[in-house]
């Protein structure tokens, strides 16, 4: 499955809204697209709600956002990641570097 | 700056390619997006890389390595343009077939990389392979950036460890466990708070790299229900993790649980161990599988007797040629990638005799392998114990090439403690040398060549030692043929379970003396998974087949048997509080500090007057407080009576320095909880001149 990309503005959060799939296909244009939100201070918001499936390639996409954004002293989340990412998330030990919120609402709440 | 090397100069069916490079051997990501595939055969005349898309059954594409690819025996080709996490990848080799010689070659066998780092085809545990499948165990790719934040190898001081032998998927597979994905590596992270709450500091995990669990499967003869290989001890992949232990296996992504896993054990102060088994492979003899080495390079992996057929010094049909020169460094780069990838602290090498013998079995006075293993640069924090027998009848505790390295599993501990134990007559001299970490073996190694133990997965389990004078194994399917007969137990009156409450109160004595012998000797202690909540096998001593209740850890024992864990949990505090107990050197029989005592002290029922004579029973000593680690630190004195005998003896206890008083850490003769007292809580003794040790117990004193 594809994966399509929308970013949108709310006051000083990017959020950027992923739907689909993130493997080792799809994973270089999220990266590609995502890593040049990284600015000094920037708050990104990640919307997992609509990605159906990571591969580890899309769990390592994660993590270099991660330090890109956190070497820049950024801030970010991930909003509304199912239950069964959170779970390999959690087992392969990627969540322990994440911030992450229920919902879309919660993670704005936590950037502003 | 971009490298030539990142472009393809040549198209082999369809795909760019390059001559690639022969080292590291393996499948290797590099720059430009290729992947470089080397691998090794010193006898095949071609050899062929089959590329396949994930599960698939039929390859997606075969590029033969042109010639002039080769360098030396090393076929290598940098192959561009593949999807890293949707491609698998085997080997065909061409070559002569003639057994005679030694010659396996098949052109018609797709084999794994030897150096695969995962391994697809038993992604979950249990679930039934494809048996048509012309290629079972699938080479893959696998990311090596795992993000380890801080974490390093632990290198807790050798004599400061408490092991904990334990299997993966039994730890939490049972039902009771409460873990949200059973029998895995996630779910043994959710239980780390339990291991640190038992003390221990070192987990020694049963064979993790990938395995058939289902080798020689059968149905059993008692419950019908299908047997399967559940140890492990039988490897398909040195350098895989096992999926099937993997919550996340069905992804792939094996290596980052078990990573974690790794990361979060360090982070709570347990070193992690292997159980490595490079003595043979899943292989099996004439009639076993290609997996992969038989395909490969059969000559030269394997021992192999003049007229062509493989020796079986593992007793499981082939045996690794580990003193071949390449044999020896594959087995050098495994070590090193676990070490240093996976950030492993120690490893235990199965049937480790194997790896001193020649290829022609005979065995070395200094074998290449165990040398290069003792010194290697990469390996030197870690720890290395030998299983310093095999199943051809090389015995050598006490005498396995050590180089100032090596520790072993110190088999005339385990059969000597457990004589003691049910009271045999004549033990007392060689249970002295036990306590002592086995000087008579180790003189020159120090105590903490000796690793301790009473039980390991190998026999019966405690409980089962204090139930079973006889090994209970038909449902192995082997008409109890299989497994050990000399297991020095004692079942107290009965065989088996028993309503009869003096029996089973005996029991639990006996439980806890083991224990407490254990953990008062010099040397490094291991215990068994579930020995400290009564685990039982049911009087099975060889329960390798058995994925099921007789090997899960039912945890529900940890309330029914709230005492025995009890108990364990400060024996263990108690080890740890005493650098008495943990010294690096053995006792020198003297006094070397001015105390006034020597740093060990032999008694009985009279003090400074043990009873050696054949006949006895009893045996006490008292350690110096001022003598520990060579008398660098200070400690309680600590004095241990131990009475095996069927009756209650009179202890006198040798006087202590003004103005200390005896005080009572343990005594198994007395019900929970005055069995034992938390360190800094023992209460006095009312009798300072001595003391009664019932029937079968021990006590221990401290004096402060």
């Amino acid at each position: 499955m594809a994966l399509s990309i929308a970013i949108e503005t709310v006051e000083q959060v990017q959020i950027v809204r992923l739907i689909g799939d993130i493997d080792g296909a799809t994973a270089p244009e999220a990266q590609a697209a995502i890593l040049p939100l990284a600015s000094p201070g920037c708050k990104i918001l990640l919307d997992m709600s609509g990605v159906t499936y990571m591969s580890s390639a899309g769990l390592r996409l994660l993590l270099v956002v991660y330090r890109s954004i956190k070497g820049q002293g950024g801030e970010v989340i991930l909003a509304g990641l199912t239950d069964d990412l959170k779970d390999t998330m959690e087992m392969t030990g990627f969540l322990d570097f994440f911030q992450f919120r229920d919902t879309l609402a919660a993670g704005l709440a936590a950037l502003l | 700056m971009e490298r030539v090397d990142a472009y393809p100069t040549h198209v082999i069916q369809g795909y760019k390619a390059r001559p690639g490079k022969p080292l590291p051997f393996g499948a290797t990501f590099v720059q430009g997006g290729g992947v470089n595939f080397s691998v090794y055969s010193s006898h095949a005349t071609a050899c062929t890389l089959v590329l396949f898309d994930k599960g698939e059954q039929q390859p997606k594409a075969e590029l033969p390595f042109p010639e002039d690819f080769r360098i030396g025996n090393v076929y290598a080709m940098t192959v561009f343009g593949l999807d890293y996490e949707n491609i698998e990848y085997g080997y065909r080799m061409d070559g002569p077939f003639d057994t005679r010689e030694g010659h396996w070659f098949d052109k018609s066998k797709i084999l794994s990389d030897p150096y695969a780092k995962v391994l697809g085809g038993r992604d979950i545990w249990g679930q039934q392979p494809n048996w048509n499948d012309p290629y079972m165990h699938r080479s893959r790719l696998v990311f090596d950036d795992f993000d380890w934040g801080g974490d390093k190898a632990l290198e807790i001081p050798a004599e400061d460890l408490v092991i904990y032998e334990m299997h993966v998927r039994g730890f939490t597979r049972h039902a009771t466990s409460g873990v949200k994905f059973p029998g895995t590596f996630a779910a043994m992270r959710q239980k780390i708070p339990y291991l640190k709450e038992l003390g221990v500091n070192c987990v020694e995990l049963l064979p993790v790299y990938e395995f058939d669990e289902f080798e020689n499967s059968k149905p059993s003869p008692t419950t019908g229900e299908t047997l399967l290989q559940y140890w492990g001890y039988s490897t398909v992949g040195f350098f895989a993790p096992k999926a099937g232990y993997a919550a996340t296996g069905k992804l792939g992504m094996q290596a980052d649980e078990f990573k974690t896993l790794v990361k979060e054990l360090h982070r709570n102060g347990i070193e992690v161990f292997l159980d490595v088994v490079f003595n043979h492979t899943a292989e099996g003899n004439e009639q076993g599988p290609y997996i992969s080495f038989r395909g490969l390079d059969n000559k030269t992996y394997y021992m192999l007797t003049p007229g062509g057929y493989y020796f079986n010094f593992s007793g499981t049909g082939n045996t690794l040629n580990c003193n071949n020169p390449v044999v020896r460094n594959m087995v050098l780069d495994c070590l090193r990638y676990w070490a240093a990838e996976y950030h492993i602290d120690g490893f235990r090498f199965d049937l480790a005799a194997i790896l001193g013998r020649d290829p022609l079995g005979a065995p070395l006075a200094n074998p290449p392998l165990l040398e290069t293993l003792a010194f290697d640069p990469i390996l030197a924090k870690c720890k290395l114990v030998a299983e310093a027998w095999d199943a051809g009848g090389l015995y050598q505790v006490g005498s396995f090439p050590a180089y100032g390295r090596w520790a072993e599993w110190n088999g005339k501990y385990r059969d000597g403690v457990r004589k003691f134990l049910k009271g045999e007559p004549g033990m007392v001299s060689e249970m002295a040398q036990r306590l002592q970490g086995s000087p008579d073996l180790y003189l020159s190694r120090g105590p903490t060549a000796s690793i301790n133990f009473i039980t390991a997965h190998d026999g019966f389990t405690l409980m089962d030692l204090v139930s079973y004078n006889e090994k209970h194994n038909w449902a192995n399917g082997e008409n109890n043929n299989d497994g050990g007969n000399d297991n020095e137990s004692w079942n107290c009156g009965w065989e088996g379970p028993t309503d009869d409450p003096g029996i089973n109160a005996l029991r639990r004595r006996q439980i806890k003396n083991a224990l407490a012998m254990l953990m008062v000797s010099q040397g490094i202690p291991m215990i068994l998974m579930g020995d400290e909540v009564g685990r039982t096998q049911q009087g099975n001593n060889n329960t390798y087949c058995q994925d099921n209740e007789l090997n899960w850890l039912d945890w529900t024992l940890l309330e029914s048997n709230a005492d025995l864990f009890r108990f364990f949990k400060h024996m263990i505090a108690f080890r740890h509080a005493h650098p008495l107990l943990r010294n690096r050197w053995h006792f020198s029989n003297r006094d070397y500090v001015g105390s006034g005592y020597a740093d060990i002290t032999w008694h009985g029922t009279k003090a400074w007057s043990a009873d050696w004579s054949d006949s006895s029973r009893t045996i006490a000593f008292m350690l110096c407080g001022k003598h520990a680690h060579g008398g660098a630190q200070r400690d309680n004195y600590l004095y241990v009576a131990m009475n095996v005998h069927w009756e209650a003896h009179w202890f006198e206890l040798p006087g202590l320095p003004d103005g200390m008083q005896w005080h009572v850490a343990v005594n198994t003769g007395a019900p929970s909880p005055d069995d034992i007292w938390q360190p800094g809580q023992e209460p006095l003794l009312s009798d300072q001149a001595g003391l009664l040790v019932g029937d079968r117990s021990v006590v221990v004193l401290v004096g402060k």
